[in-house]
């Protein structure tokens, strides 16, 4: 589908303080940070959660493990696909049994990654506690599932997509809301 | 980085895949190693799929692999046993496939003795099917695994010399590497004895030796075959002792190999026949490696296959 860009939401500056709250943010919460782990969902959730890593490291000095996970054999759309999506790869080193773990996505819209993201986890163990942190949270959600930590909530339509554009993919930092050509 | 796509029906052999679909294949199965590494080994990718194992040679390890990496995936497993089956009492092949189709299953795994019989069954089965052997001609899987191991060990699959050695004939396995190394540009070697290696095999791009020492040198993969005396290979050399002094690996000839080579085989192994007991457990060796990733490696096939090919049968 054919896209436009119809506005910019933040630049890097803007996107390097929200960053810099949820990584604040997350610490707040979590006062034990031994039992605090990060897990990013593949592609863009991990390159976020490695940021939020090394702000943490940056305010208090701790190094806070980072998982990377792959929820794609979790989808619960499957078997509604043309082509089977990519399977990309899922690393978690650390046990999470009775850990905090915090799950970090960059857009958070229907839910249901997160659901899969969820089933996946307890596929690996029991943590202490999960919470949700999401870059942008756009709504249209259709499960009960609400994030703990949220960079920033953007209203949208349901045609529109949210792109949180990465120095570590694309090059620059920035947010867009495109919509369909032809709008 | 590239999204790919994998628009195969069925795994027929190497000769029909692209090189794309070589790496989306490779790619999957680096992926699904993770879950086999996991506590719980499952995931519920093909939850409510179901695989048919028909196998109509004796096989234990491809269809045990098989079976372990559907069930990782959570598909519904049958084992068909020719031995047992219906097969015995006169059924054609096409009626016991269209009678295991009237259960709907979504993937066939087939081996058969007769070279191309997992195409017949394409021409009017409505599952995906995989062939894991078929006669003399190929055992995709086979090759695609040791790529995956090759891939591991030397951290690349491009700009190598594969040595493979022994029947290659009548090796399904050879064929299916041949294919798959010619299609990547690597450098090919076939050694053996000249009623094992005809000169033939030249016209698919490789070279032939009938010394081993020439063959192997400089190799980056050595590949060893296993003498199939149950299909006759005995006839094609006149002693046991006559092929292992000319055609077996032992240290010395290993080490005319390239320094980071790594010595593969498909197994069952014949220790001391083709394969020197301590080369077979030495470190180089990446035979239980091989099996490992084939478990991946039919995981990610049975993954990207989808199955229901065909809306109905007529």
């Amino acid at each position: 589908m054919d896209e436009k860009i119809k506005a910019k939401i933040m630049d890097d500056k803007k996107m390097k303080r929200t960053l810099q709250r949820l990584a604040i943010e997350i610490l707040e919460r979590n006062r034990e940070a031994d039992k605090l782990a990060l897990i990013g969902i593949q592609t863009r959730g991990v390159h976020i959660a490695r940021r939020i890593q090394v702000l943490i490291k940056e305010l208090e000095g701790i190094d806070i493990p980072l998982g990377i996970l792959d929820i794609t054999m979790f989808r619960d759309d499957l078997h509604k696909h043309e082509q089977q999506p990519a399977v990309k790869k899922t690393r978690i080193d650390f046990p999470i049994e009775d850990r905090d773990i915090v799950l970090i996505d960059d857009v958070v819209f229907t839910g249901r990654t997160i659901r899969a993201a969820m089933d996946s986890i307890f596929e690996l163990g029991r943590p202490a506690t999960l919470q949700l942190a999401a870059f942008i949270d756009r709504g249209h959600r259709e499960l009960p599932i609400c994030p703990d930590f949220k960079g920033k909530y953007l209203p949208t339509s349901r045609r529109e997509r949210v792109k949180v554009i990465l120095q570590e993919i694309d090059g620059k930092d920035e947010v867009l809301i495109m919509e369909p050509k032809g709008f | 980085m590239k999204e790919r796509t994998f628009r195969q029906d069925h795994l027929l052999g190497i000769e029909h895949l692209s090189v794309d679909d070589i790496e989306t294949i490779l790619e999957t199965a680096e992926a699904f190693i993770e879950v086999s590494s996991r506590e719980v080994k499952k995931v519920p990718a093909l939850k409510g799929k179901t695989v048919v194992n028909l196998f109509f040679e004796n096989s234990t390890r491809t269809r045990s692999s098989f079976e372990i990496a559907a069930k990782r995936l959570s598909a519904d497993l049958i084992n068909f046993n020719s031995s047992v089956s219906s097969l015995k009492k006169g059924e054609t092949l096409k009626d016991t496939v269209l009678t295991l189709e009237a259960m709907n299953p979504h993937i066939i795994v087939i081996r058969h003795s007769a070279s191309g019989s997992p195409h017949y069954l394409t021409t009017f089965a409505r599952s995906s099917i995989v062939n894991a052997g078929d006669g003399f001609h190929e055992h995709p899987t086979q090759a695609l695994l040791d790529a995956l191991t090759i891939q591991q060990r030397l951290r690349t699959l491009r700009g190598l010399k594969i040595a493979i050695v022994g029947d290659i004939l009548h090796s399904r396995v050879a064929l299916s590497n041949i294919l798959l190394h010619q299609k990547l540009g690597n450098e090919i070697a076939l050694i053996g004895p000249p009623s094992l290696v005809p000169a033939e095999f030249a016209k698919l791009g490789a070279t032939v030796y009938y010394d081993i020492r020439r063959g192997v040198r400089n190799a980056d993969v050595v590949m060893m075959l296993r003498v199939q005396a149950e299909r006759g290979a005995r006839n094609y050399f006149p002693s046991i002792r006559e092929y292992r002094n000319l055609f077996a690996i032992d240290r010395k000839i290993f080490s005319l190999a390239s320094r980071r080579a790594i010595l593969m085989h498909p197994g069952p192994i014949n220790r001391d026949v083709e394969i020197e007991t301590s080369m077979a457990d030495s470190d180089e060796s990446v035979i239980l490696q091989q099996v490992t990733n084939g478990i991946a490696v039919r995981m990610a096939v049975l993954y990207l296959l989808k199955g229901e090919i065909h809306e109905t049968l007529n």
